[in-house]
C-alpha cells in the first residue's frame, strides 16, 4: 500500500522537514511580534494602541490564503522585494514566513493580552510605586507573568500554525502538503494512503508539542 | 522673590522647609462620584500622619494620588518642594522616592523574596547586585523574614508578605512611605508583627501617612490624626486630642461605631 514512497520519487522527510523549518521561523517571528503587538495594544500612547487594535482586527480578519498569496504577488512580483534571498525557492520561502508571522502575531497578541489580564493589577502599580518606567514594568513584571499563564493557549496557536504552514504550498513552497499534491496526483491507486501519510506526519509534529507545552505550562504557572 | 504662585509665596520660596508633601485644594471626582474634596494637607519631614475614616471616605484615594497612582482633576500636589509630574520618567524617579504598602502587599508573585527586595535597587537604582541582595538580606532581617528569602511570595503568610512588602518599599531608602490599609487583609493574629514593624520605622524617624483602621496604632505611632468622611477632611488633631475629645459630630459618630466593642 505504501510501496510508493520506496520508488525514491518523494522525498517526505525532505518536505517535512521544509515543514518544521517553516513552522519554527514562523514560531519565532510571531512570538516577537506578537510581543510587540501585545506591548502597543496596553501602550498608554494612544497611537500605538490604535495601531495594534486596527492591526490585529485587520489581519486576524482575513484568510490567510490571501495574506500568503498577496506577499507574493504583491510584495515580490509587483514591489519587487526579495527579502534579501536569490533563489526563488528561498524567496517563497521568506515571503511565506513572513506571511505566517504577520498572520500568527495576531493570534499570539491577543492570547498574550488574556494573559496581561490574568495579573492582577496590583502586581503593576507596585512595579510603577518603585519607579519603574512602563517598558520595565512590561517587561519585568507583568509579560513573564502573562506568558506563564498563556502556555497552553499559545500551544494551540502553535499547533495552528504548524498546520498552517501548508497554505504556503499556494506559493510553491516545497513543504509537506505540495508534495501531497504531487503523489495525489500520480498515485490515484493509494489516495487514502497519502492523505493518512501526511495527516500522520502532521500529527507527529503537533501531538508532542501540545503534551509538552502542556506540561510546561502547569510547571510554569505562577502561584498567588 | 517674585514667585509665580502668589496664593503661599512663603511656602513656596522656602520648598526645603519641614514640609515632605504638600496637597492644596485637591479634588478628585471617579463619575459623578467626587471622592476627593478641596483637599488641603501638608505632611511635614519625619511625621507620622494617620489618616481614618469610614470606607468610601476617600482615605485610599487621597494616598494614592500622593504618588499619582490616581491621577487628581484639580489642586496641586507637592513632594519635597516639586510638583508632581506627567507620567514619565520624571514621576519614575519621583516614585523611587515614595515607598508604598498596599493592602493586598502585590509582591512580585513569580519573583523570590530577595528578588522582590532586590528588582527596584537594580533596576531603578542602579545598585549593583551584590550590594543590592546585601542590603535586601539586611533589611529582611530587619523585617524578621530574614530565612524566607529564597521563597516565593505565595510560601508565605499574609503577615510576612506584608512584612517583605515593608522592606522592598524600604531598599529603595524613600522620603516618604505612604501605608494604604496595610493590616486589612490580614488575620487577625498578623497584624501585631506588620504593625510593630511600622512603629519601629515610626520611631527610626520615617515620614508616614498610613491609612488603616487600626485605632491602636493611630494612638501610639501617630504624630497627627486625619479624620476624612465623604471626601473631605473632617477634622486633623493629635491622637489624644482625637480619641478623647473629637470636636466634629461625624467623627464622634465614627469613634463610637468603632470603639464601643
Amino acid at each position: 500500500m505504501f510501496d510508493f514512497l520506496s520508488s525514491g520519487r518523494y522525498d517526505l522527510l525532505g518536505a517535512f522537514w521544509v515543514t518544521v523549518q517553516l513552522t519554527l521561523y514562523s514560531a519565532v517571528g510571531s512570538l516577537i511580534w506578537g510581543t510587540l503587538l501585545a506591548g502597543m495594544r496596553v501602550s498608554p500612547v494612544p497611537l500605538m494602541r490604535g495601531f495594534g487594535t486596527a492591526y490585529v482586527n485587520l489581519v486576524r480578519n482575513t484568510p490567510l490564503t490571501i495574506i500568503m498569496v498577496g506577499s507574493l504577488l504583491g510584495l515580490y512580483q509587483t514591489l519587487g522585494f526579495k527579502l534579501g534571498a536569490d533563489l526563488s525557492a528561498d524567496i517563497g520561502f521568506r515571503l511565506a514566513v513572513l506571511a505566517m508571522v504577520a498572520y500568527t502575531g495576531t493570534f499570539v497578541c491577543e492570547a498574550l493580552r488574556s494573559g496581561i489580564n490574568t495579573v492582577p493589577v496590583g502586581q503593576a502599580e507596585a512595579a510603577r510605586a518603585m519607579g519603574l518606567s512602563f517598558v520595565q514594568v512590561l517587561t519585568l513584571i507583568v509579560l513573564p507573568q502573562a506568558f506563564r499563564s498563556v502556555v497552553a493557549p499559545l500551544a494551540n496557536v502553535l499547533i495552528a500554525l504548524t498546520k498552517n504552514t501548508t497554505v504556503a504550498s499556494a506559493i510553491g513552497v516545497a513543504e509537506a502538503s505540495f508534495l501531497m499534491k504531487n503523489m495525489v496526483e500520480n498515485e490515484t491507486d493509494a489516495l487514502f494512503a497519502v492523505f493518512a501519510l501526511i495527516a500522520l506526519g502532521f500529527i507527529v509534529l503537533t501531538l508532542p508539542t501540545g503534551l509538552l507545552l502542556g506540561w510546561v505550562s502547569k510547571r510554569v504557572a505562577v502561584k498567588r | 522673590m517674585s514667585g509665580v504662585s502668589v496664593t503661599k509665596g512663603v511656602e513656596d520660596a522656602a520648598p526645603a522647609s519641614g514640609d515632605l508633601v504638600v496637597l492644596s485644594n485637591v479634588n478628585k471626582h471617579f463619575g459623578a462620584l467626587h471622592v476627593l474634596q478641596d483637599i488641603d494637607l501638608t505632611i511635614a519631614r519625619g511625621e507620622v500622619v494617620v489618616v481614618i475614616g469610614p470606607s468610601g471616605s476617600g482615605k485610599s484615594t487621597l494616598c494614592r494620588t500622593i504618588n499619582r497612582l490616581e491621577t487628581i482633576d484639580s489642586g496641586d500636589i507637592r513632594i519635597d518642594g516639586k510638583p508632581l509630574p506627567q507620567e514619565g520618567k520624571e514621576l519614575a524617579r519621583l516614585r523611587s522616592d515614595v515607598g508604598m504598602v498596599f493592602q493586598s502587599f502585590n509582591l512580585f508573585a513569580h519573583k523570590t523574596i530577595l528578588e522582590n527586595v532586590t528588582l527596584g535597587q537594580i533596576k531603578v537604582r542602579k545598585t549593583d547586585k551584590k550590594t543590592a541582595e546585601d542590603k535586601a538580606r539586611a533589611l529582611l532581617d530587619r523585617v524578621g523574614v530574614g530565612a524566607q528569602a529564597d521563597k516565593y511570595p505565595a510560601q508565605l503568610s499574609g503577615g510576612q508578605q506584608q512584612r517583605v512588602a515593608i522592606a522592598r518599599a524600604l531598599a529603595m531608602e524613600p522620603k516618604v512611605m505612604l501605608f494604604d490599609e496595610p493590616t486589612s487583609a490580614l488575620d487577625p493574629e498578623m497584624i501585631n508583627e506588620v504593625l510593630e514593624v511600622m512603629q519601629q520605622l515610626a520611631r527610626d524617624g520615617m515620614t508616614m501617612v498610613v491609612v488603616t483602621h487600626e485605632m491602636g496604632f493611630a494612638r501610639s505611632a501617630a504624630n497627627r490624626v486625619v479624620f476624612m468622611a465623604d471626601g473631605r477632611i473632617v477634622e486633623e488633631a493629635t491622637p489624644d486630642q482625637f480619641f478623647s475629645n473629637p470636636r466634629s459630630d461625624r467623627a464622634k459618630d465614627f469613634l463610637s461605631k468603632i470603639l464601643h466593642h
